[in-house]
């Protein structure tokens, strides 16, 4: 999840945005999956590209728009340099979740994790057995504690 | 000859360094086979390692135990013996889950050998309403969380004419606490893909949609290439096993959202809208996806559907209880020492699963909760811990099974706190649509956060009341229907989380009374 510098071009960007979507047009429904390839490549969905999706999917742009915002996976802005997201469910919560979060949220904003990384809740990843659970850049780790996250975010700091 | 190694590639063992254990052990010159999990997750990393009696287990491996792992050190402290003879896998009734961590799982001939297709060929020589009979002769119930009896909604699929059908799976697995479809799905895929087979044949659906949640990129991984392996064997496309049946599958990754679990937002999302609800009827099996007929069914659900057409239903209907029957997939999880897979007949109790198998909690402590069924379920107390797994007798005491998740909690847990975050939990994934939830939800963490606070307990825990009542009452699905039952359980049963804070209130001088003890009194009364 690294962010990609912003494309100098704007119209080249509108143009690769153009052909995701119509490399789909076949598909039934294509609008979720198109969404996620132009995730893949930007790492973020631009007001331009929403535009240019609606186009040629032939969709309304509010439509469009408002499928984005409905979406949690679906940002509007470029990613931080890294993200670490931490499991909030009840079964990670039960071996101390919340305090993990807690003090995760804190050293974030101290810059114990390097100048720009964001620390996310989510709920679940489907490995409540070994939390409490968490994704470092979008790998998985369990058994977390603050000392364990604290060594996995290391390289960030330098 | 190099030894051969079984290292789990499932995305719990991989959590806790499975790959540094596989490149460690080829790099010692084992020949490395990457299985899916035993579901034994309190063991991972598992690393087997092939004998003559058998593979011999290794319990929670590093790089550093890679000499007495390849040596198959049986003397070592972190060896587990035979791992099909432990004790913790003799003692359950593997159905679903009986190839998963036992075989190479994206390998078509491993399924073959292990009894893969063989639910899809007896299909294949029946007629489709035959096997839409012996689903329903199975008493197979739904696993994604409602039981709605599987058979009677493949019967008005079936019955329903028109041009196109779809099968859809339901991968959401939002429950917090909850694993088992992504567990069979990186660990046996092909099973998911034969169980759609015979479902896409026996309602008439030609095309079939898998909606994976996004948090499950391992099993993204995993099911594509499966679907890409059995085309090229025909075991998908458009003749399946020459057959001259259709069936084409399409994988689609959700983003985000909880609420997307719910089949009808489900449906929405796949169109390619915001997953927002749909008022029911028509109920999906009659106009679905596109406004066609489709078949929404959880990944166990599809997943039972192989062993119940290859053994007959009848057989299937053997196991279980009442009108529970066949074998539930329980997933232990939260604060347990040995939390896993226990796949068993309907009718196993409470106490069973968590001392038993989960050998109680992993802090050491007594267990003082345990939720069972997701956010959404309710808790559960000890004295309660014999009432046998079984939709009927779980709603009996104000409870649900749901897709099986058991979450344990030591006595540390504050209840009140739990109650608040289940408003909090229905807050965040509410999609709107309704005023019951929506505001209600907030209202929820706000009444909370005063009884928390011990402010005005009395009156707030009437105002909860209230809440619930009109969540329950009021709302368009589940989502904000249920969130009431974990918040009044916890109320009904551990009212001194809710009280103690009044006490404290009322020490300090605020209004008198132990009102929060009458409020767990009344709910008492009210079961
Ligand atoms: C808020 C909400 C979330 C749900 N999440 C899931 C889910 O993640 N997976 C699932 O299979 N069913 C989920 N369901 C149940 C589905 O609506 C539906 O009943 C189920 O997919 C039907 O399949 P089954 O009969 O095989 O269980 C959810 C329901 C609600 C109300
Ligand atoms: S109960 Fe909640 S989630 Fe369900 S439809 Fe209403 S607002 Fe949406
Ligand atoms: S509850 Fe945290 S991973 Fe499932």
């Amino acid at each position: 999840m690294v962010r990609k510098p912003p494309t100098a071009d704007v119209g080249a960007r509108v143009d690769v945005v153009r052909a995701i979507a119509a490399a789909r047009l076949e598909d039934r429904g294509p609008l979720m999956p198109v969404l996620h390839d132009v995730m893949a490549e930007f790492g973020y969905i631009d007001h331009a590209d929403v535009v240019a999706i609606a186009d040629v999917l032939n969709l309304s742009v509010a439509d469009v728009h408002g499928v984005v915002s409905f979406y949690k996976d679906f940002r509007t802005a470029p990613a931080p340099a890294h993200i670490v997201a931490l499991c909030r469910g009840e079964a990670c919560q039960s071996v101390g979740a919340e305090a993990l979060y807690a003090a995760a949220r804190y050293a974030a904003a101290a810059g114990d994790y390097g100048p720009d990384t964001e620390v996310e809740q989510v709920f679940c990843f489907g490995n409540c057995a070994l939390g409490p659970s968490g994704t470092i850049d979008g790998r998985l780790v369990g058994r977390l504690d603050p000392d364990r996250l604290s060594a996995l975010t290391q390289e960030w700091r330098s | 000859m190099n030894p051969i190694c079984w290292v789990p590639q499932d995305a719990a063992a991989l959590s806790v360094g499975a790959d540094e254990v596989a490149a460690a052990l080829a790099a010692a010159g084992a020949e490395v086979r990457r299985n899916g999990s035993r579901g034994l997750l309190w063991a991972e990393p598992l690393v087997e390692v092939e004998t003559d009696p058998g593979r011999v287990g290794f319990a929670q491996v590093t790089p550093l135990d890679v000499r007495p792992v390849l040596a198959a050190d049986t003397g070592h402290p972190k060896c587990i013996g035979v791992v099909d003879d432990h004790p913790w896998l003799t003692g359950q009734l593997r159905v679903s889950f009986a190839r998963v961590g036992v075989i190479e799982p994206t390998s078509l001939s491993s399924y073959a050998e292990h009894g893969g297709w063989a639910g899809l060929r007896r299909a294949l020589s029946m007629s489709p309403e035959q096997v839409v009979e012996e689903v329903v002769a199975s008493g197979l119930r739904g696993r994604g969380g409602a039981g709605f009896p599987a058979g009677v909604k493949w019967r008005t699929v079936a019955g329903t004419q028109a041009d196109q059908k779809f099968v859809c799976c339901n991968f959401d697995e939002g429950d917090s606490g909850t694993f088992a479809d992504r567990m069979i799905v990186e660990g046996d895929p092909f099973t998911l893909l034969e169980g759609m087979t015979i479902a896409g044949y026996a309602v008439g659906a030609t095309e079939g949609y898998v909606y994976v949640r996004s948090e499950y990129p391992h099993a993204v991984a995993t099911l594509r290439r499966a679907i890409d392996l059995a085309y090229t064997q025909g075991f998908l496309g458009p003749d399946v096993l020459g057959s001259g049946v259709r069936l084409d599958l399409h994988v689609r990754v959700g983003a985000g959202a909880y609420l997307c679990g719910e089949e009808s937002s489900m449906l929405d999302s796949l169109e390619g809208k915001r997953g927002e609800v749909r008022a029911k009827p028509p109920i999906p099996a009659i106009s679905g996806l596109f406004g066609q007929p489709t078949l929404v069914n959880n990944v166990l659900t599809l997943c039972a559907v192989p062993a119940i057409v290859a053994a007959g239903g009848a057989s299937y209907a053997e196991l279980g209880r009442g009108r529970s029957l066949g074998t539930q997939v329980f997933q232990l999880a939260g604060n347990v020492a040995r939390g896993g897979i226990v796949e068993l007949p309907f009718g196993v109790t409470l106490r069973e699963l968590v001392e038993d198998w989960g050998g109680g909690t992993r802090s050491g402590r007594p267990v003082r909760a345990v939720q069972v069924g997701g956010p959404l379920g309710a808790y559960v107390p000890p004295h309660q811990f014999d009432t046998p797994l079984d939709y009927e007798e779980f709603a009996g005491i104000g409870a649900m099974v749901g897709h099986g998740g058991v979450v344990v909690f030591d006595d540390t847990v504050d209840m009140a706190r739990m109650a608040r975050f289940a408003f909090e939990f229905c807050g965040e994934e509410s999609c709107g649509k309704c005023t019951p939830c929506r505001i209600g939800s907030a209202r929820g963490v706000d009444v909370m956060d005063e009884v928390l606070a011990g402010r005005n307990v009395d009156a707030n825990l009437i105002l909860l009341d209230d809440l619930c009542e009109t969540m329950t009452k009021g709302s368009l699905c589940a989502m904000g229907g249920l969130t009431p039952m974990p918040v009044r359980s916890a109320l009904r049963h551990w009212p001194e989380d809710f009280a103690q804070l009044a006490e404290r209130t009322s020490r300090q001088g605020a209004p008198k009374g132990t009102g929060a003890r009458r409020g767990g009194a009344k709910h008492q009364g009210a079961q």
